[in-house]
Order: C-alpha cells, then structure tokens, then sequence
C-alpha cells in the first residue's frame, strides 16, 4: 500500500513531512508535499490522520489486491469518517466513534 | 556536511516507546546527585510518530488482570518459548506493567473500563485501549521535560567505544547535512528490532507492507555486534501469522466472531498443532505444504451486524483490510485467507538482543538496552517496552552517579558534578574518520550495484538459505553455509555504492545494519543443533528437541572478526536476580 498526495489541496503545512516514521515525505519548491519513495510506505496512515486538508488518501497496490480505490479520513462532529472512493466514481463513507472504536 | 559536536550526560538512541519513557523516568526520577542531568533522545524520524507505535495499537498485551500474578505472566512466555527466557528480566517488567499502564493513563491514553470502572479485558493478560495516539502522547510527554533535548531526523550509525566502555555515538541529520558527533556518560539503546532481512510476502510495489516497521532495521542490534556485545537467542525468529496480503492482525477475527482457523477442506486444524505462538504458524505452513492449503479464518455466514463491526475495527485498527473487503469480497461472502509472515529479529515478541543483566546493563559498560532491542523476555509488548525503559534509566542514571563518585574521590582537581559535560573523549580523528566514509558514499560513481538491489539480493539469500517463505521457514547446515558466503560477498560490494544525499547514505547504513544481523542470524541457527520452536528456528538436520544439550541459552559475541558461540546455562527457576561475570 502506499499514498497519494492531492497538489491542489495542499497547502504546504509540512505535518506529513514531519510525523511520517520513515521521512517518505518531502516538500517541493512550490511549497507542495510530495511522497519521493513511494514503494517505501508502511502504509500507517500517520500522514493522512495528521492532514489539515484532508490532501493525503491510501490506496492498495494491484500486488496485494488493490483495484484503484482511493480512502481518506476526516473528522466530523467528533466522528471519524473513512472516505474510499471506488474507481467506477462511487463513495462509501464510513463513520467510527473514537469512544466506541474498540468494541469489536 | 558541517560537523557538531554534542554532549550530554544520558545519551537515549531511539525515541520509540522505550527509548520515550527512559527519558520520562530519567527526568522523573532524577535523585539529588543527577538533578539536572542532561538527556538527549536522537531520532531517526520523529518521536510524534516513529517506530512500532506509528500507526497506534489496540490493546496492550500484556498486563496483569485480576486474579493473576506476575508469575503467572512468567510462567506463560516461559512456557511459550519452551523454556527459553531469562526469569528474572521477565520478572522485573512483569512487576511493572500495571504501574507503566497507570502512568500512560495520568498522560492521556484511553483505557476502556467497564460499567464497575474496571480495564476491561481481553483474555488473560490484554486489556483494551483506544490507542490510536499512543505515539503522540508519549512524544507530548516528553516535550514538556525540561532537561530532555530531541534531536528528530538523525540517525544514529556508530557507537564511539573505548576499551569496552561507551561515551558517545555518531550519526548524521537526513534532512539537514550535518554530521553530529556526541559524548555522552551513559547510553540506552532503544532502536527496536529488525526487518527486511528476509524477503517479504510481497517483494513488489507493497514491499514494506510488513508487519514489523521497516524503519526498524536493526541499528543497535549491528552497532552492538561490531563493538563485540555479547548477544543472545538470535535464533528465535519472530514469524507473524496474519490475514494474507494486508499483514493485518488476525485476533479481532478470531475472538470478535469467533472464526476459527480452517484448511481449503473446511476442517477446523488450529488445535491440532498445539497452541504456542510458534505452534500457530507451523500448523499453517504443515497444512499448505501437505496440500490442504490455502488456510483461512472461517467468516462466511457471519450476520450483517457482525460484518459492519468488522469493517469498522479493521478501519480503526489496519484500514487497508478492510479496503481490501470493500474492493474485493466482505467476510461474509468469502473466508479470509491467512498466511505467515518473513522472519522478523524482535526482542519484544521472541528473546533476541542484547544479552543484558537484569539492570539491563549490556556487556559494553555504559550502554543500557530497553525494548525490542534487548534479549531474554519474550512477549514484553508495550508494557514491558514502557518497564524497560524505566529500568534501563534508573540504571544509566545510577551509574553516572558512580562515574562522578569515582572522580570525586580521585581528587579534587578532577572534581566535576553531573550536571557539567563529560570531558571530551571522542577524538578529531574519530570524527574524520566517520565523515570520510559518509563523503565516500557521496562521490563514488555510480557503479552497476544499487542499495535497493543488494537489499533485495540479501533478502533472496536470507529467504532461500536462512529458513524463509520460499523454504516454509525450514534450513540445513549446507544451506546456511551456502547464506554465510553469499552474505559476506554482498557485504563487500556495499562498499562501492553511491548516494546522492544524506538519506540515501542512511538506506546504505541500514543495509549495512541488516548484512551484520543475517550474519547473526545465520550463526545462530546454525549453532542450535535441534528444533525447539517449529517455524521459528526448524533445524531440518535436527528436527527433534535436545533438551540434553540445549536447555541453554545459544549467544555470540565478534572477537577478531569471527562470530563466536557461546551457550550458557538456564537462569534458575524464580531466579531475580543476573550479573554478567567479568
Ligand atoms: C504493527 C505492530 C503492532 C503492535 N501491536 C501491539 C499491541 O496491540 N499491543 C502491544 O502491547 N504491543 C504491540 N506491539 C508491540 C510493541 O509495539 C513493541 O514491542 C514496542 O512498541 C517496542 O518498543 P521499542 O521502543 O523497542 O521500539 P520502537 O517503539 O519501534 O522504537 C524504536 C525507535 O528507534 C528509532 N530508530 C531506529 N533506528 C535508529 C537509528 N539508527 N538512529 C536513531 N533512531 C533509530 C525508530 O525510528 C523508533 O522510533 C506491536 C508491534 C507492531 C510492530
Ligand atoms: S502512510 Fe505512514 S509510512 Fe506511508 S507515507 Fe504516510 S506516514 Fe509515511
Ligand atoms: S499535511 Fe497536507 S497540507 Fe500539510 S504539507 Fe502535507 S499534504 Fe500538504
């Protein structure tokens, strides 16, 4: 699994840069972040949590059953939401409350 | 590369969980003599969120619930291991784990308490948090200390040694071109366990998707052997049994909904094999290669509500299975495919690392291990990661004591208190010589060998030769002949690589690292003449259990370039206390 990083949406803040446990991340000289090892991610999702634009989303690769979903997570009223938008242009959201997170 | 020189009192390498929370309890705890002693933690990436707890944890796994006692914890990882431990270190974080987990909640971690306020529990020995950020709580923690100074982004590559005693370490910042040489009076080592030796289950695009970080790539395990610490039970290979593809856990399967191990004939086998951690993953790998693969976590027939539980949890916890659900099929519909893992070397899971007495005191004088990178006590997890830690600072701290204790009773013109920096003991010519090698890197040509090709060349031979996927985790002494030689040629070509920048000279270092540690793993396996721990260590030229011969602990240490085998005798049973013999 690896991430893609949405140049429109980001505004350069460089927390991506900074959480990220392997410093995958860079910043270009457009203020932009981009992901210069790609096929290095853990595929922790620190950098997508920690987004204040929500620029960053996870995809899997075709090696490990991937099939061009892309999923990102947004807080909403005290929720978290996971996004994953299908290549045929559906979405699925998802809504977790943290307090009820581990239940399962 | 501008070049810093740096000095502090408590030197702390790693700024994982242990490596966190040996700063915490050094700046906590400091007594009247180490009042203002100075703690530098330096971190490869950056403690809001590196290492094992990047991506946050669900349960601590090993706590002491009502009704039990620390023993009984020993008496489980001691079982679990086939008698493999070290008690008494066993003992003195089993003692801690609820102490460490009160700590974690006064900081902020959410424990899950039942309607009575109790943890609520998982089995035996777990208890449910919700700790996404986990990670970013201990960071904040130590951010507060005062006397605390992080470094973020530098890696550390060498330790500076003398006659056997430790005063510092050197590493270069990633991001910021300079080359930092520090002295310090005292050192813990927290850098975590190792992976990429072996070849993963996916060597492709997904390379990293692993279980262990594959940042964690064995630093203090390779600084250590290199100055010829003693090392212990690099042998018990870690192999993680996991749902296929995603690495992701398989307990939320097995205890949300009860869905037992099955082969492709549908028969129930988890209770065939025993029920070990190791015994767990043999089972699977007996039943593929006997032909009644592939195996799988029997989901099908779950109810809806179950399965919208289950997407959820795995959101929370490994969201790219639950993706890969939604992309392929849902529980519901289709069983899911389990498999193991490459090997991992991790202290915190099995009993490899640094052979350390109970004060976790290494066998180098001055330098303490904490975590994954210590040997010995298997199943320490979070907790015992947190009790190290805590250990391994009361230790350094007392020992830089007795450093300014032995000085002032030397005289008083070499009088000096904790709080003043250590004289300078690393030389100009030490620190030339670093720099040197790093700027080698940066202006050899480019040649014909990559890092990423020799990375992948030693993980082929690791996998073919050293017991991994390709061989169901089994070797022979031919074989692990055959990975010694070809190890040690690739080890000659490392030389030649070229780098570009300074975090490309760090993926040189960490092959480097990773080359050391197969050669340890290698002698290891070669020198336990049995088969203990099916999938873990399987001796296909001895397949059976010598327990005659190898009730022992197998360790080595480097002397004049040779990995040299040493077995020593079992701790004694409720044993809690271990001095290293000098
Ligand atoms: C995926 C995963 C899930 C887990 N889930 C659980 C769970 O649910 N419950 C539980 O109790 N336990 C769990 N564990 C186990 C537990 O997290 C670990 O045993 C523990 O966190 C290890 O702590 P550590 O300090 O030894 O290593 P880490 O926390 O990994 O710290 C090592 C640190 O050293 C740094 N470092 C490495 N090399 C260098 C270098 N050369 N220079 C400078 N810095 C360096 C790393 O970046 C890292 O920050 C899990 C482990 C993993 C991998
Ligand atoms: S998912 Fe984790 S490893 Fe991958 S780029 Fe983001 S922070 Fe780095
Ligand atoms: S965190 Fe988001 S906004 Fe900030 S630099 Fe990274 S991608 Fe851009």
């Amino acid at each position: 699994m690896s991430i893609s990083i949405d140049q429109s949406k980001c505004i350069g803040c460089g927390k991506c840069h900074d959480v990220c446990p392997g410093t995958l991340i860079k910043i270009n000289e457009n203020k932009k972040a981009f992901i210069k090892y790609p096929k290095d991610c853990w595929g922790c999702t620190s950098c997508i949590k920690e987004c204040p634009v929500h620029a960053i989303s996870f995809f899997l690769g075709e090696d490990i059953g991937g099939k061009g979903s892309k999923v990102h997570t947004e807080k909403v009223n005290g929720l978290v939401r996971w996004i994953v938008e299908f290549p045929d242009g559906s979405v699925k959201t998802i809504d977790i409350d943290p307090k009820e997170s581990n239940k399962y | 590369m501008k070049i810093e020189r740096l000095k502090t009192d408590l030197l702390i390498i790693g700024g994982g969980t242990a490596g966190c929370y040996a700063a915490i309890t050094a700046a906590q705890n400091a007594s009247q003599e180490t009042v203002g002693l100075k703690i530098l933690i330096v971190e490869k990436a950056n403690v809001k969120r590196s290492g094992c707890l990047a991506a946050g944890v669900n349960a601590l796994n090993a706590y002491i619930t009502e009704g039990r006692t620390p023993k009984d914890y020993v008496e489980y990882a001691k079982k679990d291991a086939d008698g493999i431990v070290r008690e008494d270190l066993l003992y003195t974080i089993s003692e801690k784990f609820n102490d460490v987990t009160a700590h974690l909640e006064k900081l902020g971690l959410v424990i899950l308490k039942d309607k009575n306020g109790k943890y609520v529990t998982r089995g035996n020995r777990n208890i449910k948090i919700n700790g996404e950020n986990i990670k970013p709580i201990l960071a904040d923690a130590v951010k507060k200390l005062p006397n605390v100074t992080v470094l973020n982004h530098v890696n550390i590559f060498d330790f500076s040694v003398h006659n056997n005693k430790i005063d510092g370490a050197f590493g270069f910042g990633i991001e910021n071109d300079t080359f930092y040489a520090i002295e310090a009076r005292a050192v813990i080592i927290a850098t975590g366990g190792a992976a990429g030796l072996y070849r993963p289950n996916n060597p492709g695009f997904s390379r990293h998707k692993m279980w262990y970080p594959p940042f964690n790539t064995g630093a203090g395990y390779a600084m250590g052997i290199r100055h010829g610490a003693e090392m212990t039970t690099f042998e018990m290979r870690f192999i993680a049994l996991r749902c296929k593809d995603t690495i992701a856990p398989t307990g939320t399967l097995a205890q949300g909904v009860g869905a037992k191990q099955v082969n492709a004939l549908g028969d129930v086998y988890e209770t065939k094999y025993g029920i070990s951690t190791s015994e767990r993953v043999y089972g699977t790998v007996v039943e593929n290669l006997e032909g009644r693969g592939p195996c799988y976590l029997r989901t099908v027939g779950i109810t809806p509500a179950q399965e919208e539980s289950l997407l959820k949890a795995y959101l929370n916890m490994a969201p790219s299975q639950t993706i890969r659900w939604l992309e392929n099929e849902t529980p519901s519909k289709a069983n899911v495919e389990i498999e193991g893992t490459e090997p991992y070397i991790v202290g915190g899971h099995t009993a490899s690392g640094y052979w350390v007495d109970t004060k976790r005191a290494t066998t180098i004088q001055g330098l303490f291990a904490a975590g994954d990178v210590a040997g010995g006590a298997p199943q320490k997890y979070v907790t015992g990661a947190l009790a190290e830690g805590e250990i391994a600072a009361k230790s350094a701290a007392e020992y830089i004591e007795s450093l300014s204790a032995l000085r002032q009773a030397q005289g008083p013109d070499v009088q000096f208190k904790v709080a003043e920096p250590a004289e300078a003991t690393i030389k100009e010519e030490e620190i030339a010589n670093h720099v040197a090698e790093i700027e080698k890197f940066l202006s050899n040509e480019k040649g014909p060998q990559t890092t990423e090709n020799l990375e992948e060349a030693m993980q082929t031979v690791m996998d073919s030769y050293a017991g991994g996927i390709k061989t169901s985790y089994r070797y022979s002494e031919n074989q692990l002949n055959q990975a010694k030689k070809e190890i040690e040629i690739i080890e000659k070509l490392t030389d030649n690589l070229n780098a570009t920048d300074l975090q490309e000279v760090m993926y040189i270092y960490e092959l480097k690292e990773r080359l050391t540690v197969c050669k340890s793993v290698i002698a290891h396996l070669a020198a336990r003449h049995e088969t203990r721990w099916h999938s873990f260590a399987e001796n296909l030229d001895y397949p059976e259990k010598d327990d005659i011969n190898f009730r022992k602990y197998v360790n080595s240490r480097l002397e004049n370039g040779e990995i040299k085998i040493i077995l020593r005798e079992l701790t004694a049973e409720g044993q809690r206390n271990y001095e290293h013999q000098h």
